[in-house]
């Protein structure tokens, strides 16, 4: 029986295991990377400001993710509750993305200009304060904390000598003093008003 | 008795494995409250749900589950090639440098470092040293396989050398980042390419590290137990090749109807649906290890906990292609239905499979007769299976409610519920799921008291060992 052989082989066999189990990844993952529909910006997506680079760290950082998708699928419903499905050009400049996998709160992908900055900061401080129905945890502490300044620099320097991000030299040069003395507060609503405005909400 | 380093170091993964699972599980339970009474965070950053669930996710499957492989791994491989492990330090770096990237998570997620890669939390300089110790643990495996005085590799180790050589493909390629500074790091992938590399991760975390890994726990401690041979030698040949290679299509199922291009998503979708047989497979050969010897669900705990276990198996990998197939996942994906079913396979089949195993291990371990006490096991069993029913059912109404209200539309062409109506309904599923929660950590407590207990109590001497070979 030829198996008897692999059973005999701990060399044969961690190699076809290898090759078996790289396959998916080579079939699934590799073609995606040249897809134009997935690796080309949509014409109008910017990449993100300073001030809105530094909301997004902080959107990671704090895991808002584990309870808000930014991913709106071409469904009736979603597209009239959070507006039009997303696209994949969308997301281009997106390290990480931050789709999410589960709903506890609503879907943020276009959430940018939906509500006001000041709606937006009585929600992070208090959410049951203007939702009463609400589960999410209140953020108080980001009104207090500063945006550390010298961290978005580096950051869009990476974003632009390794990932192309088209940056220009003026906007490298002003970031720390863009997101000077801002708080993480002004920093994240700053990220969450840019959300997806770069298609229009209408689904037409 | 005479102790080795062989069981040495395997009673070390074992204590640990138990004191990491109620810890992970205590946080589990802590942020189930949370989300039905949001105020239990007290504003504190530290204490707050979205820090905290990702302290929970990697506790419980790498701390508890990561634990239980590597201790069971090395007590299957060097029981069944019957030679001691390879270059013993270096499984004592395993040990110690496993635990300290435990402590790594503990001391950085809760703290707002992260990643915000779904079970792939940990920050670059992390990853780096679990790659060491994942390489460290690997040379051990396989080193003790190769020194091996059978002829034949156990069918154990084929599922425990599938997790190591796949869980180092899937952390290396999923964690390829740019460090900005010594905790931020922006991943080389852009968004949507990021988001399938993610989920291919993501999905393969579940297939290699809680089946695959978990399989090979079942292939020696279900017979060990049972006193039988594997029902079908042929069929683990068959289901171990299907398993490994059909596992790793079925990520872009996590992404369906998202803007991941559609060739992807049906792929995804068509390998999920393949997934069930190979699955079934394993589950069909774990319990027809019984056959004729069906007595012992009734009077040994221990199988009732093993069989049990394959049992959620078989039925969170029936619903799992169920809910990859596209019209389905349209409603239960982003609810908490996903949530049920990640626990239905986590806490079902994965946790009493390393609890089985590890009642079945622990008194050969420390060299008693058996567990302290048989009804400390029956009711960890009855109260283990309890909280999960509780949990998954309540998480299973929730689920498709949400999904239902989610997409209800009037007449007129509105939608019937605002987002927060259906928070609102979820409240009292919230409660029993927290309920649920509670249950199984008492059992784990109990657990914890029985094997305390057992370890405590007499050893037995050299001639009840002869009586017991006669």
């Amino acid at each position: 029986m030829k198996h008897d052989f692999i059973e005999k082989n701990i060399g044969i066999m961690g190699v076809l295991i290898a090759i078996v189990v790289s396959l998916a990844g080579l079939v699934e993952i590799v073609p995606l990377m040249y897809q134009t529909s997935v690796i080309k910006p949509h014409p109008n997506l910017k990449p993100y400001t300073a001030l809105q680079l530094a909301g997004r760290d902080i959107y990671i950082s704090e895991g808002c993710y584990n309870c808000h998708s930014q991913q709106i699928r071409p469904f009736v419903d979603e597209t009239l509750r959070y507006g039009h499905y997303s696209q994949a050009n969308e997301f281009v400049y997106d390290r990480p993305f931050q789709w999410g996998s589960k709903r506890t709160g609503p879907d943020l992908q276009r959430v940018g200009g939906k509500y006001s900055n000041e709606w937006h900061e009585y929600h992070l401080m208090d959410p049951r304060s203007v939702v009463p129905e609400s589960n999410m945890p209140g953020y108080p502490w980001l009104a207090e904390q500063q945006v550390d300044a010298q961290q978005v620099e580096d950051g869009m320097n990476v974003l632009r000598d390794y990932f192309d991000h088209p940056y220009s030299d003026e906007q490298i040069a002003s970031a720390k003093s863009d997101v000077d003395g801002k708080t993480k507060l002004e920093a994240l609503i700053a990220y969450l008003q840019v959300l997806g405005t770069s298609i229009p909400r209408s689904y037409k | 008795m005479k102790t080795n380093f062989n069981d040495e170091i395997v009673k070390k993964f074992a204590i640990v494995t138990i004191v990491w699972g109620i810890i992970g599980m205590l946080v589990g339970v802590f942020i189930a409250a949370q989300m039905a009474w949001p105020v239990l965070n007290f504003d504190i950053p530290w204490l707050t749900f979205s820090r905290l669930r990702p302290l929970h996710t990697n506790a419980v499957i790498f701390a508890f589950g990561g634990n239980a492989l590597i201790g069971t791994s090395f007590y299957v491989v060097y029981k069944t090639c019957k030679a001691n492990l390879f270059a013993p330090k270096l499984a004592s770096f395993v040990f110690w440098g496993y635990q300290l990237v435990i402590v790594g998570a503990v001391v950085t997620l809760p703290f707002g470092f992260t990643q915000s890669r779904e079970y792939a939390e940990l920050i670059w300089p992390i990853d780096i040293f679990l790659t060491i110790v994942w390489v460290a643990y690997a040379v051990v495996f396989f080193g003790t396989i190769t020194k091996r005085k059978e002829k034949h590799i156990f069918v154990a180790n084929w599922f425990y050398a599938a997790f190591i050589i796949t869980i180092a493909l899937l952390h290396i390629v999923n964690n390829l980042q740019i460090p900005v500074n010594w905790h931020l790091s922006y991943s080389v992938y852009p968004g949507a390419v990021d988001a399938l590399v993610q989920w291919w991760y993501g999905h393969n975390a579940v297939g290699f590290f809680l089946t695959a890994g978990f399989l090979g726990m079942m292939y020696y401690f279900i017979p060990k137990q049972a006193g039988r041979p594997i029902y079908s030698y042929r069929l683990s040949i068959v289901h171990f090749w299907a398993l490994i290679s059909s596992y790793m299509w079925a990520g872009p199922h996590h992404l369906l109807y998202t803007s991941l291009p559609d060739w992807a998503q049906s792929l995804g979708m068509v390998f999920s649906l393949i997934l069930l047989a190979p699955s079934w497979g394993g589950m069909i050969n774990g319990i027809m290890t019984l056959s004729g010897a069906w007595h012992k669900l009734r009077d040994d705990p221990i199988i009732k906990l093993l069989i049990v276990s394959l049992s959620f198996y078989g039925m969170s990998t029936f619903e799992g292609p169920m809910m990859a197939i596209k019209t389905v996942n349209a409603l239960s994906h982003y609810t908490d239905w996903t949530i049920g079913h990640v626990h239905s396979g986590a806490l079902g089949w994965v946790a009493l499979m390393t609890i089985g195993s590890l009642y079945v291990l622990i008194p050969k371990l420390w060299g008693k007769k058996g567990m302290y006490s048989s009804n400390l096991i029956n009711v960890h069993f009855w109260i283990a299976t309890l909280g999960i029913v509780l949990y998954i059912a309540s998480m299973w109404i929730a689920g498709v409610m949400q999904g239902l209200m989610w997409r209800d539309i009037n007449a007129d062409g509105t939608v019937v519920y605002s987002f927060a109506e259906t928070i609102k309904a979820t409240y009292p599923y919230y409660i029993a799921r927290f309920l649920g929660g509670i249950l199984f950590l008492t059992g784990m407590c109990i657990m914890f008291y029985n094997v305390i207990m057992t370890i405590k109590s007499p050893t037995i001497t050299e001639n009840e060992r002869v009586g017991e070979a006669a």
